[in-house]
C-alpha cells in the first residue's frame, strides 16, 4: 500500500497483491451484503433487493441475545481465568528452576498442540466420569484449557526478556512482594497480557469443536450460526450477527493496536 | 564498636556445592571493603546474603548488631548497586531514583526533590526526565548508584559495579566512588574479580576462594604479604616459589612468594644468582614482562621499559634481595 514511497513495484506484483487482499476480504464483504438482502431462504447473487429489516428482526430474536451473551460471558471468564493461571505459571517457569520445570512447560502448551477434538472428547468423558452435568462452567473449563496456553506463551516470552535482577532491585529498595508486582512486574508484562488476553478472548469467542463436546443444550454464537445455516428461514439474520461480531471484535483489536503501538511507552506508572 | 556487617561461621550451600563455607568476617562501620576472588569463589553469594536475597544454610549474620537471618531484603537498611544496574525500563530516571521512597510512602514532591539531590550527587543533574534506555552505560551506573543512595542505607553493596564500563570510564568511576564513600561515610561492600580495582579502592580486602576467605587485610598486606599460594598468585600474580627453592635462600622449608618487580635479570656472565633462560618478553608500555624458566621453575619478572634485555632464549642470571622473598604461612 505504501509502495509509492520508494521505488515503484512492477504492475504484475501490484495486481497479485491486490488479488491476494481481495481474496482475503471479499468474502467478508459478501457476508455484509447478504445482511441486507430481501431473499431470506437462500443466498442469491446479486441480491434481488436491499432492506434493513433484518436488523430489527435480529434485535427481536431472543435466541440471538442468548447466544451472544453466553459467548461473551464464556470468553470473558475463560480469559480472566487464563490471565491469572497463565501469568502465575509463566512466572514460576521463567523465574525459578525446579524439578520437572520443562515437563510442566510442555504440559501447559500441549492442549493447543492437540487437535481440539481430542481435548473435547477427553473433557467430555472426564466430565461424564466425574458426574459433572454440562453447564456454563463446563464450557468455560474447556475454553480455559487453550486460553491459558495463549496467555502463558505471551507472558513467558515477556518474563524471559525481563531481567530477574529488576525484581530483586525492587525488593532491595524496600518494596514487598505485592508492591513489586504492582509497580514493576505488572507494568512490564502488561502489554503481553493485553495481547494474550485478547487472543484468548477471540479464540474462545469462535471456538466450535471443544464447545460442541462440553456444552449441554446451550448455544454459543458459532454453534448457533451452524444451526442457523440448516434452517431455511430468516437466513440474513446470521449475516447481521456476523457483521456485528466483526465490528465488535475489530474495535478492541484496533484499540489494542493503538495502545501497544509505542512499545515500551505504555502502562508506565511513572506518568 | 559494633561491626557494620558480621558473619559468624556463615554458610550457604546449594545442594552439594558449598558456595559459602563457614565464613567469619567483620566489616567496620564506614569502611570501604572489597570482596575479591575468581568467579564461583563465593564473594557474590556473600553479598547476596547481606542483601537478603539468599538465606544462610548455617551460621549467623548481623547488620549493625541486628540478626538478619530470615529478614527479607525489603526490611534491611541495605541497598545494592547491581552488576547489570537493573534499572526499571518503564520508569524515567527520576522515578527510578525515587522508587525506594515511593514504596515507603513518601509524597511525590518530597521524593522527587530527594531524587534530584541524589542525581546531583552522582553528577547527573537534570537527567530525571530521560528513560534508562536513553542513557550510556556510565550514566546508567550513576543512576543505579543514586537510586541506592537516596534511601540513605547503612551499608551499600556494589556487585562488580564497574565490570561493564570501558577502561577510562572505570578509572574515573573508581576515584568517584572512593571520594563519594569518604564524603558520605557509608559502609561500602564491593565485590570484584579485578585485583587492581580491589587494591586501589578498598580500605581492606577479603580474598575468596572455594567459598572460604583466604586472607583479609589491607591492600598492602595482601599484596606484599600473601599468606597462601592462591593469594600470591591471584592478587598481582606473584611468583610462587616451592619450599625446596625457598630453603636455599632463607634456610626455611616453606612456600615463598616473590613479586615480579623484585627480580633483576642480568646476563649469564654477570655473576652469581639463579640460572635461568629467558623464554619470552612482553612489552606492556611502562614496563616489560619477562617469562623465565629456572630449571623447570616458571617465573615472571617485570622490568621498567627501556632496560637493556638479552635475546629471547638466552641464558640469564636472576638476582633479588633476601627481604623481598616473602615466606608464606601455608604448610609446605
Amino acid at each position: 500500500m505504501r509502495s509509492d514511497r520508494s521505488q515503484s513495484a512492477p504492475v504484475s506484483l501490484k495486481i497479485a497483491a491486490a488479488c491476494g487482499l481481495l481474496f482475503l476480504h471479499l468474502p467478508i464483504l459478501l457476508i455484509f451484503v447478504y445482511a441486507f438482502t430481501t431473499e431470506e431462504k437462500s443466498f442469491v447473487w446479486p441480491p434481488p433487493g436491499l432492506t434493513t429489516q433484518w436488523f430489527a428482526v435480529t434485535w427481536n430474536r431472543p435466541d440471538v441475545w442468548e447466544a451472544l451473551s453466553l459467548s461473551v460471558r464464556v470468553a470473558a471468564i475463560s480469559t480472566a481465568i487464563a490471565l491469572v493461571l497463565g501469568t502465575l505459571c509463566a512466572a514460576a517457569v521463567s523465574r525459578t528452576k525446579f524439578f520437572g520445570r520443562e515437563t510442566i512447560s510442555l504440559l501447559v502448551i500441549l492442549p493447543i498442540a492437540l487437535p481440539g477434538i481430542i481435548t473435547g472428547i477427553a473433557l467430555r468423558s472426564a466430565f461424564a466420569l466425574a458426574d459433572i452435568p454440562f453447564s456454563f462452567w463446563t464450557i468455560v473449563l474447556g475454553h480455559a484449557t487453550f486460553c491459558v496456553v495463549v496467555v502463558y506463551n505471551n507472558a513467558v516470552a515477556r518474563f524471559r526478556r525481563t531481567s530477574g535482577s529488576m525484581i530483586e532491585a525492587s525488593m532491595d529498595l524496600g518494596a514487598d512482594g505485592f508492591q513489586t508486582f504492582r509497580h514493576i512486574v505488572l507494568p512490564n508484562i502488561a502489554t503481553a497480557l493485553l495481547a494474550g488476553g485478547m487472543l484468548a478472548f477471540a479464540l474462545s469467542f469462535d471456538e466450535v469443536i471443544v464447545t460442541t463436546f462440553t456444552a449441554g443444550q446451550q448455544q454459543t454464537v458459532p454453534i448457533w450460526m451452524l444451526e442457523e445455516l440448516i434452517r431455511p428461514r430468516q437466513r440474513p439474520v446470521t449475516n447481521v450477527v456476523a457483521m456485528v461480531v466483526v465490528l465488535v471484535t475489530l474495535l478492541p483489536i484496533l484499540f489494542a493496536y493503538y495502545l501497544t503501538r509505542d512499545g515500551d511507552q505504555i502502562a508506565g506508572s511513572g506518568k | 564498636m559494633t561491626p557494620a556487617v558480621s558473619f559468624q561461621k556463615l554458610s550457604r550451600h546449594f545442594g552439594s556445592v558449598r558456595a559459602v563455607d563457614a565464613v567469619d568476617l567483620d566489616i567496620a562501620p564506614g569502611e570501604f571493603f572489597a570482596m575479591l576472588g575468581p568467579s564461583g569463589s563465593g564473594k557474590t553469594t556473600c553479598l547476596r546474603l547481606i542483601a537478603g536475597f539468599e538465606q544462610p544454610t548455617a551460621g549467623s549474620i548481623s547488620i549493625f548488631g541486628e540478626r538478619a537471618e530470615g529478614v527479607p531484603p525489603y526490611r534491611r537498611n541495605v541497598n545494592t548497586v547491581f552488576q547489570d544496574y537493573a534499572l526499571f525500563p518503564h520508569l524515567n530516571v527520576l522515578d527510578n531514583v525515587a522508587y525506594g521512597l515511593m514504596v515507603k510512602g513518601v509524597g511525590k514532591a518530597e521524593r522527587h526533590k530527594a531524587a534530584e539531590e541524589a542525581l546531583s550527587l552522582v553528577r547527573l543533574p537534570g537527567y530525571g526526565a530521560r528513560r534508562p534506555g536513553q542513557l550510556s552505560g556510565g550514566q546508567r551506573q550513576r543512576v543505579a548508584l543514586a537510586r541506592a543512595l537516596v534511601n540513605q542505607p547503612k551499608v551499600l553493596l556494589l556487585d562488580e559495579p564497574l565490570g561493564a564500563l570501558d577502561l577510562k570510564l572505570r578509572e574515573n568511576m573508581q576515584e568517584e566512588l572512593k571520594s563519594l564513600q569518604k564524603a558520605l561515610g557509608i559502609t561500602f561492600v564491593f565485590v570484584t574479580h579485578d585485583q587492581g580495582e580491589a587494591l586501589s579502592m578498598a580500605d581492606r580486602v577479603a580474598v575468596f576462594n572455594d567459598g572460604r576467605i583466604m586472607q583479609i587485610g589491607t591492600p598492602e598486606d595482601i599484596y606484599q604479604r600473601p599468606r597462601t599460594r592462591f593469594v600470591a598468585d591471584f592478587v598481582g600474580s606473584s611468583n610462587v616459589l616451592p619450599p625446596d627453592f625457598v630453603q636455599r635462600y632463607s634456610g626455611q622449608h616453606r612456600w615463598g612468594s616473590l613479586r615480579p618487580e623484585s627480580i633483576r635479570v642480568g646476563r649469564a656472565a654477570s655473576g652469581e644468582g639463579v640460572a635461568a633462560r629467558l623464554v619470552s618478553t612482553n612489552y606492556l608500555g611502562a614496563t616489560t614482562r619477562l617469562a623465565l624458566d629456572a630449571d623447570g621453575l616458571k617465573l615472571h619478572a617485570v622490568v621498567p621499559a627501556g632496560t637493556a634485555l638479552p635475546e629471547e632464549g638466552e641464558a640469564v642470571v636472576l638476582t633479588f634481595n633476601r627481604e623481598s622473598l616473602h615466606l608464606m604461612d601455608e604448610p609446605a
